[in-house]
């Protein structure tokens, strides 16, 4: 039963490269808020295998059943408004993982992690990535792609930004980061060309910051 | 949604209450927030499932303000309705008989067998009617304890309570922590907003108007103002969708307007229905006392207004809903609760159902509620034994 647990936890992983990478920075016995948590797949992975005691936030009802049945208790809220209900600096970790961009005021949502969280991990979807740039330049018109498949108008993402403006915004906010991690999707046509520059060839890129 | 919600069918069959009485010695006898005491107590219950051997899979669900503890099942052939939260109890169901012992009593200063203000003062031989102490939530949880004690039940795997229901399972851990695995506390508040209070205040003016009241020495039901007051309470259980749902501005019998004032329109002659056979089954007296404890219910009342303290010594996980047409305890609520909870550390999850059921969604929602309480509660001991 708990063997089977950990295996399917860890498939659920695998197939989010980003989200492993995630799971490998958590030490262990670490308290982990995580936004927009989903049906509760990565806390539950975090609770099983780092031993983490998680909270989730998340609107879709649903998805907050997915997470109650998984065992991983959760908080309906939006990240639009304030989440008073979170006290200062109550979380070691506060996960926010390709929502940034869906968010009305990424810059008050990221505020709103350091209020709560000692570091906060951000998986950004890189707007900025060669593969997007072409198609606006060459194509005219706004990217679509593996990690993008939505059009414009249909698209969550009404903040598309690139690596460069997250670290601008970063500077601004007096937000340090501790560690820049690029990562590449499974079937990324420049994986290899990363090394030279994450902000032109990684789709994703992970940042641990602090206040 | 709104319109008339069919309940799954009955899996629990015939059931029988119990009584368990306390009290008898002064000693013995139940000592109440007011100050007075109460001798010669009964507690009437049902329980659904078996206990196990370590005693460690009991769940204690609590009653909303006319409920009683004819949670699910029938008590015969002839009955026409299962208990209140039927569709939640019974093999693979949230409350699941083959896992779970399930315990719900009658709370003390109700009328469905539990010691009220209609039950005979043990003093004078006489009911008590109004002589009968003004009563707490505190104090129904203690008396269920000497319930639960006398069952043997060291500690309960949960308290689950809808409404009135939902106080209760509050207050359990902030008197007795060590006692409560877990909580769910659906459509509940941690203390009431004056426009709840307003309502029972009406309605127990309403009750107290009618000369058949009599200041509580009625032999027959003061049947006009306890009517009353149960439309006026009706109406909050319910919201704007619902009714337009369910009634609109349709029409009962006629065809036209009688141009007089008996009940035209669909809605008047239902609340006529909900008034007129609440009072064959509700003491009007009993009404008066338990909203009282209503508007009294205030955890912090220990602490001096401070929750974050009542809460200090409640370490379990809770399961915190409301619903978003509910006005009556509407979800900001629920949120304070949780926010509370998050401050003290607890695990706790919270969410509002989207419903548009009002304050009576958390019995008509069963199968979204099902689907939390049930995960909630499986999480909470993964490994119980049957």
């Amino acid at each position: 039963m708990t063997m089977g647990m950990k295996i399917d936890d860890a498939n659920a992983l695998v197939a989010r490269s980003d989200l492993s990478a995630i799971a490998e920075m958590i030490p262990m016995d670490a308290k982990i808020l995580d936004l927009g948590c989903g049906s509760g797949r990565l806390l539950k992975a975090l609770k099983t295998l780092r031993h983490a005691k998680v909270m989730g936030v998340e609107r879709n009802q649903d998805k907050i059943i997915e997470c109650v049945q998984r065992g991983v208790p959760v908080v309906q809220a939006d990240l639009n408004e304030q989440l008073t209900e979170f006290p200062d600096h109550s979380y070691d970790y506060v996960i926010l993982s390709r929502t940034l961009q869906t968010v009305k005021r990424p810059d008050k949502l990221l505020n709103e992690m350091m209020r709560i969280g000692n570091h906060g991990i951000i998986s950004f979807m890189n707007f900025g990535q060669i593969e997007a740039r072409l198609q606006l330049f060459f194509g005219g018109h706004m990217p679509v792609t593996k990690s993008l498949p939505l059009k414009w108008y249909e698209t969550e993402n009404i903040h598309p930004g690139t690596i460069k403006d997250l670290r601008n915004l970063f500077r601004s906010l007096d937000i340090k980061v501790l560690k820049e991690m690029p990562i590449a999707q499974q079937g990324d046509l420049f994986k290899l060309l990363i090394p030279l520059s994450s902000s032109l060839f990684a789709s994703n890129c992970i940042f641990v910051i602090s206040k | 949604m709104g319109t008339k919600k069919e309940q799954p069918p009955t899996l629990v069959g015939i059931v029988q209450s119990s009584d368990y009485c306390f009290g008898d010695a002064p000693e013995d006898a139940l000592q109440l927030d007011c100050g007075r005491s109460l001798r010669g107590v009964n507690i009437r219950y049902e329980t659904y499932g078996t206990l196990n051997a370590d005693k460690s899979n009991a769940i204690l669900v609590e009653h909303a303000l006319t409920g009683d503890a004819h949670l699910a099942g029938f008590h015969s052939n002839t009955d026409r309705k299962p208990g209140w939260w039927d569709a939640q109890v019974g093999p693979g169901r949230p409350f699941d008989t083959d896992k779970y012992f399930i315990i719900c009593s009658n709370i003390l200063g109700g009328c469905s067998g539990s010691t009220g203000p209609s039950s005979i003062d043990p003093a004078t031989g006489e009911p008590y009617r109004m002589n009968f102490p003004v009563i707490t939530i505190a104090d129904m949880v203690r008396a269920q304890k000497r319930l639960i004690d006398h069952l043997g039940i060291k500690k309960l795997l949960c308290v689950v309570g809808g409404s009135m229901g939902g106080m209760l399972a509050c207050q359990w851990p902030i008197l007795y922590p060590e006692t409560v695995g877990s909580v769910a506390a659906i459509a509940t508040a941690i203390q009431i907003t004056a426009q709840s209070i307003a309502f029972n205040w009406v309605g127990r003016e309403a009750i107290m108007a009618d000369p058949g009241w009599n200041h509580g020495n009625y032999t027959e039901q003061p049947e006009k103002g306890l009517a009353i007051a149960r439309m006026l309470a009706h109406i909050t259980y319910l919201s704007d969708e619902s009714m337009s749902n369910k009634f609109g501005r349709a029409l009962q019998s006629t065809t036209d307007y009688s141009f007089n004032f008996g009940s035209d329109f669909r809605v008047e002659s239902y609340l006529n229905h909900q008034g007129n056979s609440f009072v064959e089954r509700f003491d009007a007296n009993s009404y008066l006392y338990i909203t009282r404890a209503i508007d009294y219910f205030d955890v912090s009342v220990k602490t001096n207004g401070d929750f974050r303290k009542a809460f200090e010594p409640v370490k379990c996980p809770f399961l915190v809903v409301s619903f978003s047409s509910d006005w009556l305890f509407p979800e900001y609520q629920s949120r304070t609760l949780t926010e509370i909870l998050l401050e003290n550390g607890n695990d706790v999850t919270f969410c509002n159902i989207q419903s548009g059921y009002g304050h009576d969604a958390f019995l008509l929602e069963y199968e979204t509620l099902g689907k939390l309480m049930s995960g909630f509660l499986t999480n909470i001991e993964p490994e119980v034994k049957p």
